[in-house]
């Protein structure tokens, strides 16, 4: 620099109160979060592929693990992970719709959409805390068996299993196998010609019968296998049982690690749902008592449905790589 | 000490303000968008329901339609959710260089490296 003293005038230079990129600070700052946020869940799914290319058949299929509706018995494939999808993609909507509103400075329509947005945010934590709850208790469980063998399935087909292959039982019967397997006092098992029932006693007593077990519940080729193949199935168990699934043990697979990247992966997208619906009683109060009208502007619904829709995103592809493929 | 960034940057937020007119055709785009990321979204869980996951062409070709349609939808939200299309076409290209960069790498470690990781796997066990 020695004898170049030149002074430059400001507006020729950068710094001369414009944004290269022609969006506010807080605008710019909210993507560059969202960039390195999207990296985060990249490496999870990054992580998940690499365990699932490892596992091949065994992992579980996505439409045979998430199969049930609250209350409701019988098979609906994915249908309840379709609701969830759709309840997040129509609360990006009415965060769109708040968006617009608010580059019309119409105060009454941000807060009708604002309020829409978080309705459809409790309503997707909601969902997902009856799945994850429907996750954990499992549907039915299933034992490990101690031998290999060799067993007829409904469909007239004969199948070799080998020792500590997974069966799994129905859920009226895993409901009562699950305290019997663990010892409880109350809970009685009987063998009557075949006919294996299990009794719980005590202020409301009841009872289910073995009526029938299943193979390859999560994986390809599920068989359904009844009568006396299922008593052979039922005395050929190990003491191994496994019902729902925890960060130790889970029926979906015999690597925990199907269990783990489901309870981190939604873990922490339903994390970040549950901060976004904060961040939107904020800013719905805020709106609420005028700040933004004060201000001139609503960027602040802007900037915070950036971060709705992030979060939008995130699903999208969390329901493609989890759940479909 | 007094935040120069906010009163400068404080037009560019005056400056996204629209009118009625502006703000019908808007809304149409959205309803559009809505309607499309539904479909997509029936049509893959159709598809997820329907075909078996087995080692045969269609199987691999149905995860590559499943990849396509995911990344539409993520297109659509980016783009018109999120406004980044409105955008100037700097901050665009900031924000989506890196994700070309980071799916390319997705790729690679699901053809390339998944497989690799698979053999070494089966090879210790």
């Amino acid at each position: 620099m020695a004898g170049n003293t030149e002074t430059i005038p400001t507006e020729v230079l950068w710094g001369g109160g414009q944004s290269p990129f022609s969006v506010t600070y807080g605008k710019m700052m909210m993507w560059f979060f969202l960039v390195s946020d999207a990296l985060t869940f990249g490496g999870l799914l990054t992580a998940y592929g690499f365990a699932r290319a490892t596992s091949e058949d065994a992992w579980p299929i996505g439409e045979q693990v998430f199969r049930a509706l609250p209350g409701l018995e019988g098979q609906y494939p994915l249908i309840y992970v379709a609701l969830m999808t759709f309840i997040l993609i129509v609360s990006s909507v009415t965060m769109v719709l708040a968006v617009e509103a608010g580059h019309r400075n119409d105060k009454a329509g941000v807060l009708k959409w604002l309020g829409a947005t978080i309705v459809g945010g409790f309503f997707f934590l909601g969902s997902q805390a009856w799945e994850w709850s429907h996750f954990i208790h499992g549907a039915g469980g299933g034992f490990q068996l101690a031998k290999e063998v060799t067993v007829t399935a409904d469909n007239g087909e004969t199948f070799t299993l080998a020792q500590n292959e997974m069966v799994f039982m129905d859920h009226h019967f895993g409901h009562l196998a699950e305290p019997w397997s663990e010892g409880d006092a109350n809970t009685v098992l009987t063998d009557e010609g075949g006919h294996i029932t299990l009794t719980q006693y005590g202020k409301h007593e009841h009872s289910a019968q073995l009526h029938g077990l299943t193979l390859n519940k999560y994986v390809e080729n599920e068989q359904h296998v009844s009568g006396a193949e299922a008593t052979k199935l039922w005395n050929a168990r190990s003491d191994v049982f496994a019902f729902g699934a925890n960060l130790e043990d889970s029926e979906y697979a015999l690597q925990q690690t199907y269990a783990n990247f489901f309870f981190f992966i939604t873990g922490f997208h339903g994390f970040h749902v549950f901060s976004g619906v904060v961040i939107n009683i904020i800013i719905f109060l805020m709106a609420l008592n005028g700040v933004f009208e004060r201000r001139g502007h609503y960027e602040m619904v802007e900037k915070t449905g950036l971060y709705w829709h992030f979060v939008d995103l995130v699903w999208v592809f969390v329901f493609t790589f989890f759940y479909l493929i | 000490m007094e935040r120069d960034d906010l009163i400068v940057n404080d037009s560019y937020a005056m400056a996204a303000h629209h009118s009625e007119e502006a703000g019908a055709a808007i809304r149409k785009k959205i309803w559009f968008v809505t309607a499309l990321l539904t479909l997509i979204t029936a049509v893959e869980v159709g598809m997820g329901v329907i075909f078996k996951r087995s080692e045969t062409f269609t199987w691999t070709a149905i995860k590559w339609t499943f990849i396509v349609m995911t990344l539409v939808k993520a297109g659509y939200i980016v783009l018109v959710f999120m406004h980044l299309g409105d955008e100037r076409s700097n901050l665009k290209r900031a924000i989506i260089a890196p994700y070309v960069l980071f799916i390319c790498y997705l790729l690679f470690i699901a053809i390339t490296e998944g497989f690799g990781h698979l053999n070494s796997f089966n090879t210790l066990h």
